[in-house]
């Protein structure tokens, strides 16, 4: 395996016909960190991993793999390898062939590339799907295939455009951990392209959550649940509450906010229960103030059914002063 | 995670209880019947039992001046009269055949060659589907006129004195004209080519076009180059259209007489010419054991065609 490379963006942009898709966003990726870019559809998270790819021309800007400016680069020139949303497998040919294609460009002999691609299958626990045609597969085991095909060219940069959004959710938790574990083992950099906060949460040590062309914030996931940026952050992310307070936009974390008796005197906020949602670990409590904001609460399971509530109590909310976040405005 | 405004839950669709199905009127069972109905009476009238009376005819007996009923292979021999012994000298009906194949296998060779080259660009090049559209429009003007006008329109083009001979003449490129433009092997080849290959731009562009863009992209981001990637990615998916555009351009060109009689100036051999001949001196069972033998040849091509590719399942 080549060794992980940095992965760098200097003020690239991206024009469809004028439309603007992705606008001077700079960023920098760490060698071999996996990094997700997380957003709403049409915010150009997409765009901007097909321009790494050299899937797409980048109008503005340049891109820099390790120490190399990569816009005028073929694909398989940069040393990256991509993952595609529909797995884009050859349909013609076996789960073998597919994972040894790269090979057989590069004219490496039948009984070599085969062997090769075998213990690529082998890394993903797929070996014994090796004759089966991709029609053939589960979308699990596509997504298998598709990843074994992306590492045979050896990249130093794997970018993996939606790669769990086809599947179920039981299946997208293990593929999660089964994504992290060979991102570890190999040591790459990986560039995961998602619409799921949960997932980028779960993967990346750099989150960069995007909005209409732009970056909205770029930091550790803890560092983006504690202390989101903008109110667009607090509400992609989720679990926050955006409140207004004596003129300043905070965010208030949902489980940080607490549920007190109606007389309380540290009470910040009057409040009717609007709603109660079981969710296994957690209770969700659905709130409008007095001044007509909504806002959520979250509690523990035990600590909500010891002191239960039903919709329609009178409720006082408080929270401790340093739970608020002050928000900056959206750019 | 405990995350209370999830943005990602969304609504979920609220799917509508299954509708009802199988209200159980006496006719439902034989509407399906009724909707394939129409073809299939045009088919039986107009092909399965014409077809029928020629293999039946084809067992006949004829004179110079009768027809008669009657169970004989004769025809059959008659067609082949003389063909073994004569090997290895290859008797009229064998070059015939030969002929017949030779036309068929350049033209088909010509045909996928332009018909690809079209499909191609259409498909991949022209990117919104009203010039599409208006491309295919172009491609079928040709079909707006009669066969026979088509290939007549040759003839000025073509000719001793045509358009081709003179500007090649007043350029200076040849001194005297080329007599084999036209009612020769070539006009023949050129007619057909030009006939037929929209038969196999529609099916290829067919197949091109349910062919997944980003397995393009998968293949140059593995390193293969646009000819690689043509060879390796877009011919084996394109290859159920190729088929049936192949299946369409050799039966076809198995059984023309009309270009072939046109454009070779009725001095090139065809199956079908030999037919027409038949015919034209009333010897029909003769006529009908040709076309019976025809009819086989081709049907045993087009099984050995299909046999390259499930049609059913590329579909």
């Amino acid at each position: 395996m080549s060794d992980a490379q940095t992965v760098e963006l200097a003020a690239v942009t991206k024009r469809y016909d004028g439309a603007l898709a992705v606008d001077a966003i700079s960023l920098k990726i760490k060698a071999g960190s996996y990094c997700c870019l997380l957003g709403p559809s049409g915010c150009g998270k997409s765009s901007t991993l097909r321009m790494i790819a050299g899937h797409e021309d980048v109008t503005d800007g340049h891109i820099m793999i390790g120490p190399r400016v990569v816009n005028d680069d073929p694909p398989a020139a940069r040393g990256t390898a991509m993952m595609f949303q529909s797995y884009a497998l050859f349909p013609h040919l076996s789960v073998a062939e597919n994972v040894a294609f790269s090979l057989r460009m590069k004219g490496v002999a039948r009984a070599e590339r085969l062997d090769r691609a075998e213990r690529m299958l082998d890394l993903v626990s797929m070996t014994e799907f090796s004759d089966r045609k991709p029609t053939q597969l589960s979308g699990g085991q596509q997504q298998r295939v598709a990843l074994a095909r992306a590492l045979m060219t050896e990249p130093s940069v794997l970018l993996l455009d939606e790669p769990l959004s086809a599947l179920d959710p039981f299946l997208r938790v293990r593929m999660r951990s089964e994504l992290r574990r060979i991102q570890a083992e190999m040591g790459l950099t990986f560039i995961h392209v998602t619409h799921s906060q949960e997932e980028a949460m779960a993967l990346a040590d750099l989150v960069v959550v995007m909005n209409d062309g732009r970056i909205a914030q770029a930091a550790s996931p803890r560092e983006i649940y504690n202390a989101p940026r903008t109110p667009f952050v607090a509400r992609f992310i989720g679990g926050h509450n955006i409140l207004d307070d004596g003129g300043r936009t905070i965010a208030l974390r949902a489980d940080d906010v607490a549920i007190l008796p109606p007389g309380e005197a540290a009470a910040r906020r009057r409040a009717r229960v609007s709603e109660i949602e079981y969710r296994g670990p957690d209770v969700r409590v659905g709130l409008e103030t007095e001044a007509g904001e909504t806002l959520n609460a979250v509690m523990r399971e035990r600590a909500f059914f010891d002191s239960p509530l039903a919709p329609g109590a009178d409720v006082a909310i408080g929270w401790r002063p340093e739970a608020a976040h002050e928000l900056s405005r959206d750019a | 995670m405990t995350d209370a405004t999830d943005t990602n839950a969304g609504v979920r669709p609220v799917r509508a209880s299954a509708g009802r199905r199988g209200s159980g009127r006496a006719g439902t069972a034989l509407a399906p019947y009724l909707q394939a109905a129409p073809m299939a009476l045009v088919f039986l009238v107009f092909f399965v039992l014409p077809l029928a009376a020629t293999i039946v005819v084809s067992f006949w007996q004829y004179t110079q001046y009768s027809i008669e009923p009657a169970f004989t292979a004769q025809n059959y021999g008659d067609v082949f009269y003389g063909c073994l012994a004569d090997l290895p000298r290859l008797c009229t009906t064998f070059l015939t055949y030969l002929s017949t194949l030779k036309f068929c296998l350049i033209v088909w060779v010509t045909t996928l060659t332009i018909g690809f080259t079209v499909a191609y660009f259409l498909a991949f090049h022209v990117h919104t589907l009203k010039i599409q559209v208006i491309c295919f429009l172009l491609c079928t003007i040709p079909f707006w006129t009669s066969i026979v006008i088509r290939m007549i329109s040759w003839i000025p083009l073509l000719g001793r004195n045509g358009l081709v001979n003179q500007t090649l003449v007043g350029m200076g490129v040849i001194d005297t004209p080329l007599e084999e433009l036209l009612y020769s092997d070539f006009a023949v080849i050129l007619a057909l080519t030009h006939l037929y290959t929209l038969f196999m731009v529609v099916p290829i562009f067919n197949s091109l076009m349910r062919i997944d863009r980003s397995l393009i992209e998968a293949a140059r981001d593995a390193g293969a180059g646009g000819p690689q990637t043509l060879l390796h990615v877009i011919l084996p998916l394109a290859r159920p259209g190729i088929l049936i555009g192949s299946i369409f351009v050799v039966t076809v060109v198995m059984g023309d007489f009309l270009t072939i009689g046109i454009m070779g100036g009725q001095q090139i051999a065809s199956v079908g010419k030999v037919i027409q001949t038949q015919m034209q001196f009333l010897q029909f069972p003769l006529a009908a054991a040709n076309a019976v033998i025809l009819l086989a040849a081709v049907l045993v091509g087009v099984w050995a065609l299909l046999k390259l590719v499930d049609i059913r399942k590329e579909l």
